[in-house]
């Protein structure tokens, strides 16, 4: 088990990580998600030791390593970049770090041999790496991470340099290898569709601060706040300022004499009639009525992107730039006003403080800026919004 | 930043910390003792206390050698920066020529310093030398040990000869780092050879043109073996630098104490001006 | 602007080709409309940016001509053929002002200050830099910095083409959305021919008209989205475009029927397929639906991705992917149904039409 406890990095008087206190259990996979100079990097760094805190502390399995050189910790890192040792074979750079760990040629030939497989990397055993495709020498740096049994591995937007196709098969069989290992993986990337694809647990992270961390999907279905809402959507989120009155949410709007409401659905209705931010995904708002009563708005187009199974509809609603995603192939002309359809059913709502507001917690959680463990379910479903 | 610690690198450091200390620091030292004492030999030392450091500072000797350095600096970097450059944007980018051209560049690197002097006046003599004799042929009176400006285009010569080709390596690397995006940019962009130069080229060479010309000029500035090998200095004073002049007044003359102090007056203006240049430089860098 | 006529294109590498194996690029013969957006879609070292280089003028092919406007430009340089590119990682000038990078393809053609500044002011207008217009361009985003190797392209009202190599590569995913979007509008407004190639097929398919799809060294299928979407026309196609790819099963054909395992598919068509020829039924995940009733299937795994559900599953010894929506309920027996339009026969990997 990894445990940051308070742990702050400051640098030349920047503040990279504000204080961040997190708990990763043996054999999980978590990914730090965020948008590039979140502090992702910097994170990474400092639970492989490449760091040392300006406070705070580390813990491995309940043992203070603060401090203690990366050497000492039976680490594994991964890059962006496909570091191999050029000259050696694959075999060779996957049998590095157990030659250096002085095992018997014996143990290192069977272990290699299980990762290669593992990483479908056995007819590839006597090719030198840059002989590879991208996608193969990413493989075999992780196969090399992989080997060693470190107890805790670090992935540094490792499918960055790959073709989509290639990451997305890689995606898919990555779980599959975190699993059969007993390691604790940290995965950083700045793309949400990838945290999903990998599931496992999520931080997400914004500015130098963990703003929510617990299972993958209960993360992106029920942020605790705007900013983990918004780092956690792709396409971005739709937002709109409203004032709560009674059982409608009068939407902010450029102030032409125009209004528009939206009737305040079941699960919000427990909030205090106030000013919030409400939020919904792309996919919750469409062209077409998701359910009778859904409320309409009068958005006018921008411009239509056609991704094969779905459309992108980039609209304007009151000065805000709305993404919606469409099913199937939607040419909308641009320059025109259509209503949209908010499926209120999944409409999330903020505070002025940037907390998330919801009948089931009508307490805003006062709990410190990271969130601990996911190990228990209760614990995660009262933070739930 | 402040990385993990690991101890053991400071036992890795020491070593190099003590030869650097037998070899600079404790030298550097017993200069600075001397130049604050008088001494006949023996052993016998007298306070002198900032004397030397007067009588140094007000000698026509000692600002007649420092005008020469400065002369000779400045004629050094004003031919071998830009004459670096222009090599460095002539040399092949790739095929065989790359090695071809490296390795000639980098033979006159590996010259000794008194091996080029003699090198020099050996082509240089009028007898038997290859140029004098060419030179004096066609009948230019070029003498090297009687006219003090043949004197000069000489020791300028050699010096220019030995190191330009280590500006134009290290330009060289600062133009082959560029990315073919940029060319290739600036020719759909219709920019011209000269703007390719100039807002390609040089903003992406400014880091090893700063390293380039800080190496030239302190290596310039302390100019002994050629000027001594080939006109010892003369004639009369006329390429009399200031190591020259110190090493004159420290074994010639064993005037230990002014010599010492004239070291280090010497040290301090080689590392006044490295620094100046380098201030004004790395600032000029950021503003643009 | 201008139309561009690929003549009987091919490109090796090596010097003297023997094979079809030898070249980078097999045959290429096309025309593309004036002022048309068409992305070159493929994955590394299937010849999609060699044909770029082809048309940018960098690489000379090695058989066949390319016109622009019915002009043979196949000998010509870069810059005589008046085209602007943007490349992967953002090629600004580092010590001039944004305004004078735009500025800079104008007065190096030898243009007025008075039209500079008004092309200049208009571009900045439309990249939304105007802000920025005099700060120096060393130290902006890598997004900012994209924009202004794009704006000075745009700057200049006679290109021929923009061609973009894979110019999102260094953005962050929120900015490569406003970005994309920001393009499509230029494109719109300014009705320049534009080639953008990339790996990324949502990039391809959100960008382009027309979309280009390469393999090994050939076009395998051009189309609109919509076309490769839903008639991939090579079995590549299905697995390249879409997340996850198309399921492809082996099948043998009874008439209007296709056979997979025991199972019977009606296809309401009889496609002609000869003997011998490998014979397969592609069907993209979207078009199948989980039902109580249809072809049973056994489930391995649903992975839940957000907006909607991925359902790894067998189906008669086959591994398939089916993609439900966010809230549906997987019932306890599974079974699975095609939807008709979805259904695509192949035969040896190619398509095999309705009208066959």
């Amino acid at each position: 088990m990894l445990e940051l406890i308070d742990v702050i990095k400051v640098s030349a008087g920047q503040t990279h990580i504000h204080p961040t206190n997190l708990k990763l259990e043996r054999g999980t996979l978590n990914v730090l998600l965020g948008p590039t100079l979140s502090g992702k990097t910097t994170l990474l760094r400092l639970m492989a030791g490449l760091e040392k805190p300006t406070s705070g502390e580390v813990r491995f399995d309940g043992k203070n390593v603060t401090g203690n050189p990366v050497q000492s910790r039976n680490v594994a890192m991964v890059y962006q970049q496909f570091i191999n040792y050029p000259s050696m074979t694959v075999y060779d750079n996957i049998a590095s770090p157990l030659r250096v760990a002085g095992e018997t040629v014996d143990v290192i030939d069977r272990e290699v041999k299980k990762v290669a497989d593992l990483m479908r990397l056995t007819p590839l055993l006597d090719r030198q790496p840059l002989s590879l495709s991208g996608g193969q020498q990413q493989r075999t740096a992780l196969a090399r991470a992989i080997v060693k049994n470190a107890s805790l591995v670090l992935l540094d937007e490792p499918l960055a340099n790959l073709d989509y196709k290639l990451r997305e098969e890689m995606r898919e069989e990555l779980p599959k290898i975190f699993a059969a290992t007993g390691s604790i993986f940290v995965y950083a990337t700045t793309e949400p569709s990838e945290a999903l694809l990998l599931g496992g647990y999520t931080a997400t992270l914004h500015q130098g601060r963990i703003s929510q961390f617990g299972k993958t999907i209960d993360v992106y279905r029920a942020p605790r706040d705007l900013v983990t809402a918004s780092t956690f959507a792709d396409p971005p989120l739709n937002t709109i300022g409203a004032t709560k009155n009674g059982a409608s949410f009068l939407l902010d709007t450029a102030g032409d004499g125009k209004s528009a409401t939206i009737p305040v659905p079941d699960h919000l209705g427990g909030i205090p009639d106030s000013g919030v931010t409400l939020a919904f995904q792309p996919h919750h708002i469409s062209l077409a009525a998701p359910f009778s009563k859904a409320p309409a708005l009068s958005v006018k187009t921008l411009i239509s992107e056609i991704a094969g199974s779905e459309s992108f509809v980039h609209v304007k609603f009151e000065g805000r730039r709305w993404v919606i995603l469409e099913h199937g192939v939607r040419n909308i002309d641009p320059d025109i006003n259509i209503n949209a359809y908010v499926d209120t059913r999944h409409l999330m709502a903020f505070g002025t403080d940037g907390l998330a507001l919801s009948a089931a917690t009508p307490e805003k959680a006062p709990e410190k800026a990271s969130a601990k463990a996911p190990a228990k379910t209760s614990a995660r479903k009262k933070r739930a919004g | 930043m402040d990385k993990t610690w690991n101890n053991k690198a400071w036992f890795m450091v020491l070593p190099a910390f003590l030869v650097v200390a037998f070899s600079a620091i404790i030298p550097m030292m017993t200069v600075v003792n001397y130049s604050v004492q008088d001494t006949f030999g023996n052993n016998e030392f007298f306070w002198e206390g900032t004397g030397w450091f007067k009588e140094i500072l007000a000698s026509e000797r000692f600002w007649g050698a420092l005008k020469r350095n400065l002369l000779f600096s400045f004629l050094v970097l004003i031919i071998e920066i830009p004459l670096g450059v222009v090599i460095a944007l002539n040399m092949p980018r790739k095929g065989w020529g790359v090695s071809l051209c490296l390795v000639i560049m980098a033979m006159p690197l590996l010259v000794p310093w008194n091996v080029v002097g003699t090198i020099f006046l050996l082509i240089l003599r009028t007898d038997i030398g290859l140029v004098g004799h060419a030179v004096d042929s066609i009948g230019i009176n070029f003498r090297y040990v009687g006219n003090p400006t043949d004197a000069w285009i000489t020791v300028v010569l050699m010096d220019v000869w030995h190191w330009t080709s280590l500006v134009a390596l290290l330009a060289y690397a600062g133009l082959v780092a560029i990315p073919d995006a940029y060319y290739q940019a600036a020719r759909i962009d219709g920019a011209s050879r000269l703007s390719v130069f100039r807002y390609i080229q040089l903003p992406k060479m400014k880091r090893v043109l700063l390293i380039a010309f800080l190496l030239r000029f302190m290596d310039s500035f302390m100019i002994y073996t050629e000027p001594f090998v080939a006109t010892g200095g003369g004639p009369g004073t006329s390429t009399t630098f200031l190591s020259i002049d110190l090493v004159k007044m420290a074994i010639g003359q064993f005037d230990l104490g002014p010599a010492a102090a004239m070291s280090i007056i010497y040290f301090l203006i080689i590392l006044l001006l490295s620094w100046i240049f380098y201030t004004v430089m790395t600032n000029t860098d950021e503003q643009t | 602007m201008a139309k561009i006529n690929l003549d009987h294109i091919r490109h090796a590498y090596g010097i003297r080709p023997s094979s079809p194996n030898d070249y980078a690029l097999r045959e290429v013969h096309h025309e593309w409309n004036d002022g048309g957006a068409y992305a070159l879609l493929g994955p590394s070292g299937c010849g999609k940016t060699t044909l770029l280089n082809i048309i940018s003028g960098l690489v000379r092919p090695s058989e066949g001509r390319i016109l622009f406007d019915d002009k043979d430009v196949t000998h010509l340089s870069t810059e005589e053929r008046n085209i602007a590119q943007v490349f992967q990682f953002p090629v600004v000038y580092d010590t001039m002002t944004v305004y004078d990078n735009l500025a800079f393809p104008l007065r190096n053609r030898g243009v007025g200050e008075a039209t500079v500044d008004k092309r200049v002011s208009e571009i900045l207008e439309m990249l939304d830099l105007k802000d920025r217009a005099r700060k120096k361009a060393r130290g902006l985003t890598a997004d900012m910095k994209q924009k202004i190797s794009l704006g000075r392209g745009l700057v200049r009202s006679d290109v021929n083409a923009i061609l973009f190599d894979e110019p999102l590569t260094v953005i962050d995913p929120h900015m490569k959305w406003v970005l994309r979007s920001q393009l499509k509008t230029l494109h719109r407004q300014s009705g320049f021919t534009m080639v953008y190639v990339t790996h990324d097929q949502t990039e391809a398919l959100t960008f382009a008209d027309k979309v280009v799809v390469m393999y090994d060294g050939q076009i395998v299928q051009i189309g609109t989205p919509a076309e490769l979407f839903e008639k991939p026309s090579h079995t590549f196609v299905g697995y390249f475009i879409g997340s996850p790819g198309m399921n492809v099963f082996p099948v043998t054909l009874e008439g209007k029927k296709a056979r997979v395992g025991t199972m019977s598919i009606d296809l309401g068509f009889a496609p002609k397929v000869d003997k011998g020829q490998k014979t397969e039924l592609g069907i993209r995940p979207e078009f199948m639906e989980i039902t109580a009733k249809g072809m049973p299937i056994t489930i391995r795994k649903v992975e839940d991705i957000g907006r909607q559900k991925i359902v790894r599953a067998d189906l008669a010894g086959q591994a398939v992917s089916i993609v439900v929506k966010e809230d549906s309920e997987i019932p306890s027996a599974p079974h699975v149904t095609f939807l008709d339009q979805g259904i695509n026969i192949y035969a040896d990997s190619w398509r095999v039409g309705r009208k066959a």
